[in-house]
């Protein structure tokens, strides 16, 4: 077994400090205080809606200032590279017309908006808030696992469970230099500022969110009020003249940029989705006259999308003349016949995903499937191969955590969150997500999984 | 700074749902402490009565026992008048407004309901009812404290102060009603020693009864608590106070805030105030004080609707609320 990592030496001593059952009782504290402040996502059954907390493990995720460096030059280099990637698609295509991702992968894509053909965005900026989730493999290098580029989540619980932190581990947290977090609101709302249509001296931003039975709604009330913006629903927006406008006690005020949290499909019924009460009528029409901003851009799905993220690496080439930084997990893309033919022949090391789904489901890890999982996963590659690709199992590292039994190893992923504006800034650390039941890599919290703070350190401390 | 809508709205019912809830902590608090006191027969019925929820309690009970009233309106969620539906209506408000009002404010209310949604699984027994109920009035004062120390001052803020002043003056026209009508006593019984503590009930539910006699140290009767709970212009429940707030609360809306809409409830207000300030309680029995209150709940329910329609957009979706009483 590997030792543990250097820079964790003063936090580790600290917490060998408290028992085990003063580590119980705080952590119950933080859990009852989460719940009290309602900060908790809705899980719907049957019978009723839920409030649930997202279960909070109290033993920080430690970074090093220099992985930081690394990671957040990394994930920069990508943002970069998947909006030189939407501009182009959306533009001169040429990365089609060199043959380096397949067209129909694109265009074929359901997530591909010919709406913005030909549109100019400001800075060239399509991803404005973007999540990547990476992986740390069996040799400890950080592999990007997934991109999210429509509509990330999870940085409510960055924020949170710092506050968390200070106020319930005020003595572990002393003076360890951990880098802050809390700024987060602040950059956003200059984000939002800057993509504002110009020649608007103080322009009007607003968080647009699908309401309260939305998920995420906490997540939604948190941003708004970081930014110290209204939180909007679809029906407290109207456009008139190519202009949009909120509905207030005075009547109708404009608005000039749009954080929205909800899906291109929902975001206006008259281009998109016809059935969708949640969005805004005629909202596409003000924003391709540039009358409103939009975060993040419409059609950015194309760029998260599960096939399109194997060829982010030879995007990153082609566009920026580098070597990804990050490099993604070995991935094979089952569309290609021998990809596909690899998939099959391997299939009981590999894991299987669906390209379209989201949250972990679909998935086949091959290792761990049955041999009725196994067969059921063939016969659907086989029916419809694109849908798919695969991937080596990642071994994802592990964090000390606290279980029922003690504390114990625990797989952990990572999401850093960057803004990008004119430029981009990375918050640093992002969500680490633990999955809580022993053995499992699946850390979605729809599947059981939970969060922990995660402290980027102070280049000095390291 | 603008104030969407539809939070001026959910504003509005929040400090509504939270000063009904209160009432009716009061209500129950008071009808179970007078039960002791007395033969027994205490008459639960009333409370339904003064809620005009006669169809649907018989719908599900049989008898208006002590038991079924009680749990009917402490945790029946099906009964939207019941205290767990209030509290749940609040909190479906302050849920949506939770990007606006402080966190503080948030916390207490989601603490509160939760607290109240386990408790409605366990049986409250009659000798704890008080207790609870105490609790309850407890929790919505810390709301009203909360409120008042940390709600930041622009127009939201005079939003919840109308919902609140609408609400209590309703509430204070059903209870006198609910007093002069249906427990109206036989002619034989006016005065009497049963009729006297019935007064005492009422004005205690508003915790009036101190107040009261500080104005009337000798006597009580139904003309001067009437009178008391209509026109005094000091007790913080008279229907006279409350439409006093509410005037003051449009009449800054319109000229701090500007807000161009209300020229109609603005109207309603001022006839409403001269109305009540131009007839002595005396008149006023004499010519009906069901129909006269009767009146006035319909002028606090047209009121509501004028405001609605000046300031929470014509068009949009109403917020959380059951159907008015």
């Amino acid at each position: 077994m590997d030792l543990p990592a250097e820079h964790t030496a003063l936090i580790r001593q600290r917490l060998s400090g408290l028992d085990f059952d003063e580590l119980r009782r705080r952590a119950q504290d933080v859990e009852r205080e989460l719940y009290n402040l309602g900060i908790t996502f809705i899980v719907y059954s049957e019978k009723d809606a839920v409030d649930r907390i997202l279960p909070f493990d109290i033993i920080p995720r430690v970074i090093s200032a220099k992985e930081w460096t690394h990671l957040e030059a990394g994930v920069t280099q990508r943002v970069a590279a998947l909006n030189l990637f939407l501009h182009d698609i959306y533009h001169d295509q040429k990365i089609l017309k060199d043959g380096i991702i397949p067209r129909e992968l694109v265009e074929g894509n359901s997530n591909f908006r010919p709406q913005m053909i030909g549109l100019d965005v400001p800075f060239n900026t399509y991803i404005h808030i973007m999540g990547t989730d990476l992986v740390r493999d069996r040799h400890g290098t950080f592999r990007v696992l997934e991109d999210n580029g429509r509509v990330p989540s999870g940085v409510s619980y960055v924020v949170e469970n710092r506050h968390m932190m200070q106020r319930v581990f005020p003595d572990l947290v002393q003076d360890i230099g951990i880098r802050p977090v809390d700024n987060y609101g602040h950059k956003l709302l200059d984000a939002m500022m800057e993509i504002a249509p110009a020649g608007v001296d103080d322009p009007q931003v607003v968080l647009l969110s699908p309401g309260t039975y939305n998920s995420a709604y906490f997540e939604h009330i948190f941003l708004a009020r970081e930014m110290g913006v209204p939180l909007v629903e679809g029906r407290d927006l109207v456009v008139e003249n190519d202009r949009v406008f909120m509905k207030t006690t005075n009547g109708l005020a404009p608005v000039h940029s749009i954080y929205r949290r909800l899906d291109d499909a929902f975001l206006d019924p008259r281009a998109f989705n016809p059935d969708s009460l949640l969005g805004v009528p005629g909202i596409l029409d003000a924003y391709r006259k540039g009358n409103v901003a939009l975060a993040n851009a419409i059609g950015t799905g194309v760029a998260d999308d599960k096939a399109v993220y194997c060829y982010v690496p030879r995007m990153i080439k082609y566009y920026l003349d580098q070597d990804p930084i990050i490099p993604n997990v070995d991935t094979r893309i089952c569309r290609e016949a021998d990809a596909l033919q690899y998939t099959l022949d391997h299939l009981a090391e590999l894991v299987v995903k669906p390209v379209g789904e989201a949250g972990g489901y679909g998935i086949t890890i091959g290792p761990r499937a049955s041999k009725a999982e196994l067969e059921d996963c063939r016969a659907k590659l086989l029916a419809d191969p694109s849908n798919y690709i695969s991937q080596p199992v990642v071994d994802l590292s592990v964090c000390p955590t606290v279980t029922p039994d003690g504390i114990e190893p625990r797989h952990v992923d990572l999401r850093p969150f960057a803004i990008t504006a004119r430029n981009t800034w990375v918050l640093p650390g992002g969500l680490s997500r633990v999955a809580l039941k022993k053995g499992t890599l699946i850390v979605n919290s729809s599947q059981g999984g939970g969060s922990k703070d995660t402290w980027v350190l102070e280049g000095g401390a390291s | 700074m603008n104030l969407l809508a539809r939070y001026a709205e959910s504003i509005f019912w929040m400090a509504r749902y939270m000063e009904r809830a209160e009432n009716l902590a009061r209500i129950l608090d008071v009808h179970e402490t007078f039960s002791r006191d007395t033969r027994g027969a205490t008459n639960w019925f009333s409370i339904v009565q003064l809620n005009a929820d006669e169809k649907d309690f018989f719908s599900r009970h049989d008898r208006p026992t002590a038991e079924a009233v009680i749990h009917y309106y402490m945790f029946d969620s099906q009964n939207s008048n019941s205290l767990l539906s209030m509290l749940r209506m609040a909190r479906e408000n302050a849920r949506a407004l939770r990007p606006w009002i402080s966190t503080e404010m948030w916390t207490q209310i989601n603490v509160f309901h939760n607290k109240l949604l386990e408790m409605s699984t366990s049986d409250v027994p009659m000798q704890n009812l008080s207790k609870v109920c105490t609790w309850i009035k407890e929790e919505c004062q810390t709301h009203t404290g909360i409120t008042e120390g940390t709600f930041y001052r622009d127009q939201g803020w005079y939003f919840y102060q109308m919902g609140k002043y609408i609400e209590r003056a309703d509430q204070t026209t059903r209870l006198l009603d609910i007093k002069y009508h249906t427990l109206l006593p036989s002619p034989v019984e006016v005065g009497s020693t049963l009729d006297v503590s019935q007064w005492t009930t009422v004005l205690r539910s508003t915790a009036g009864y101190h107040a009261f006699r500080r104005v009337y140290p000798r006597g009580m009767s139904p003309t001067t608590v009437a009178g008391f709970m209509l026109f005094n212009e000091g007790f913080p429940r008279s229907v006279v106070m409350c439409v006093r707030q509410i005037d003051g609360v449009l009449t800054r809306l319109r000229s701090r805030y500007e807000l161009r809409g209300g020229a109609q409830a603005m109207e309603r207000v001022d006839e409403l105030l001269s109305a009540l300030l131009s007839r002595p309680i005396e008149a006023v029995l004499r010519q009906g004080l069901h129909e006269y209150l009767d009146w006035i709940q319909l002028q606090l329910i047209t009121l509501t609707t004028e405001i609605a329609q000046a300031y929470f957009g014509m068009d949009a979706p109403v917020a959380v609320q059951a159907q008015s009483q």
